[in-house]
């Protein structure tokens, strides 16, 4: 069984046909990057594993889309339960303007975790495990706003992290960050996908070979091509893939 | 003179030009002012004393105060204020974050436009109607604050909804991807982020509702008032009808009575203001 999965998804925004039947399953503990031009509905396909696009006026979702088997848009279970076991971590480092300390601490809050010494220790875990605990550790009551940006993003991660997911969906995570916050951010990913199974979105070819282990590239809404990264790079089947990876458009 | 010359010597000419027209126009509104309150000040700063402002009304100008005016008018904007606000923010709330887009919103969102634009005396009659008559409240403190609600509500519900709306989306998604309810992401962050703004508003509306005189004299506030409001259903009036009856008056000593009631009102809505301003500064740290 696929710990994520979709069947024959279409998504539309109005008339506007976002995702055409798109299929596709992802094995636990993998890092699948998407790729493809803007538009092409990359971003959609990540935004539907934690039901992102609800929140979007006018968008209706066909098909199945199934997190460890169980399909999440049947109605039955809530979306708060699904969007504490997928995490995202967005573009844009979006920190509350809280202290850091406080930004960690708040999935655990809303999910009414009181226990103060365990609202500590995940707190501590989710830094170390987002490589943030030493760089931050003694100014925890300091204002998220006041740290890089790289940092920041990092935060976000562990911010995710505290609610254990078990999935995480990163849109385009380090696009926003300089490449040496870009460089941690894929160290992290590497890190993460021994307990993560992580989604992420990337206009950044070299990082897409990097650090996942398949590729998916979209192209008007359509999955044209779904491989091992290796395969995708070297060895497309495609012509659109061919040309989208060596530049020729998009 | 080349071409390139002349352009930016028209231009310099312009810049000059719009800067004069924005002075003059500064000096305007401002020297305005100034002559209302130098002219209200002559007037009326002999007359402000303890003795004016703890007194009742009397047929002796000297004699006069303005204190069921001033009880009045307190009492009043703080019942507006305490069914106004809440309502307003939750109006807002529901309009921003609840509420689908749909052709009945968007009826909903131009009638709130038009009501913050209607003449304030309409209100006046549509208190006198629903609240004096129909419910029976008579020239009460309650249906005059219920009316004074009405008339700022519009006002409350807009300028919170622009608040709303400038809360940053990225925080809202960044709530809910933690597993956050809707309330839960209104009340941590949307409402805190937005408060600063909320409470100008605020401040706006019942500022409003400090100087508006038509509704009331509409509903029947008296102008004669020789005891304080001590419940909901007294009868009552405000500092600004109190000041359009001695204007009224043919005598000059009730004309200095006016005067120090208009500076009594002036700085009892600077009071007011400041005290919010306070507030929202602490706040939006």
């Amino acid at each position: 069984m696929y710990k994520v999965e979709t069947r024959e998804v279409n998504l539309y925004y109005g008339d506007n046909r976002a995702l055409k039947s798109v299929t596709m399953g992802i094995d636990e503990n993998k890092v699948v990057a998407m790729i493809g031009p803007s538009g092409c509905g990359k971003s959609t396909y990540l935004r539907l594993f934690n039901r992102m696009n609800d929140m979007i006026p006018g968008v209706r979702v066909e098909g199945e889309v199934l997190i460890n088997g169980k399909d999440i848009y049947n109605g039955k279970i809530r979306v708060e339960e699904i969007r504490k076991r997928v995490g995202m971590v967005f573009q844009k480092p979006n920190p509350f303007p809280k202290t850091i300390f406080e930004n960690v601490a708040y999935g655990l809050r809303v999910n009414g975790i009181t226990n103060k010494r365990f609202i500590e220790e995940t707190v501590e875990k989710s830094l170390r495990n987002a490589a943030l605990w030493e760089e931050v550790k003694d100014d925890l009551k300091k204002s998220a706003l006041a740290i890089s940006g790289g940092q920041q993003q990092r935060l976000c991660i562990a911010r995710a992290l505290a609610v254990e997911p078990s999935v995480i969906l990163m849109d385009e995570p380090s696009s926003a960050l300089d490449p040496l916050s870009s460089a941690k951010i894929e160290e992290l990913i590497w890190e993460l996908k021994k307990k993560y199974t992580i989604i992420i979105v990337t206009h950044n070819m070299q990082q897409a070979s990097r650090v996942s282990d398949k590729t998916a590239f979209f192209y008007l809404g359509e999955l044209i091509e779904y491989n091992d990264t290796k395969e995708i790079f070297t060895n497309p089947r495609n012509e659109r893939t061919q040309n989208y990876i060596t530049g020729r458009f998009g | 003179m080349n071409h390139r010359e002349l352009h930016a010597a028209k231009q310099r000419v312009k810049n000059i030009l719009f800067r004069s027209v924005a002075i003059i126009g500064l000096l305007f509104a401002v020297s305005v002012l100034v002559l209302l309150l130098v002219n209200v000040l002559q007037d009326g700063i002999g007359r402000v004393n303890w003795q004016f402002i703890t007194s009742y009304p009397s047929r002796h100008a000297e004699k006069a105060g303005i204190i069921p005016g001033l009880v009045g008018t307190l009492y009043m904007v703080l019942l507006t204020a305490l069914m106004a606000v809440p309502v307003g923010i939750g109006a807002a709330i529901y309009l921003e974050e609840y509420g689908t887009r749909n052709w009945l919103a968007r009826l909903i969102e131009i009638n709130i436009a038009n009501l913050a634009g209607v003449p304030s005396i309409v209100y006046g009659l549509l208190g006198l109607g629903l609240f004096v008559r129909f419910l029976s409240l008579d020239r009460s403190l309650i249906a005059g604050s219920l009316t004074m609600s009405l008339l700022i509500m519009p006002v409350i519900i807009i300028s919170t909804r622009e608040a709303i709306r400038s809360v940053p989306n990225g925080l809202r998604e960044a709530s809910f991807a933690v597993g956050a309810t809707k309330w839960q992401t209104i009340w941590h962050h949307i409402l805190p982020i937005s408060f600063p703004s909320i409470l100008t508003g605020i401040i706006l509306a019942v500022s409003r509702a400090i100087g508006e005189t038509a509704p009331l004299i509409t509903i029947g506030a008296l102008t004669y008032v020789t005891f304080l409001p001590n419940k909901l259903e007294s009868p009552f009036t405000i500092l600004p009808i109190q000041i359009f009856n001695w204007v009224s008056r043919p005598q000059t000593e009730f004309h200095e009575n006016a005067a120090a009631g208009i500076i009594v009102l002036l700085v009892f809505t600077l009071l007011l203001n400041s005290l919010a301003i306070i507030l929202r500064n602490r706040f939006s740290r």
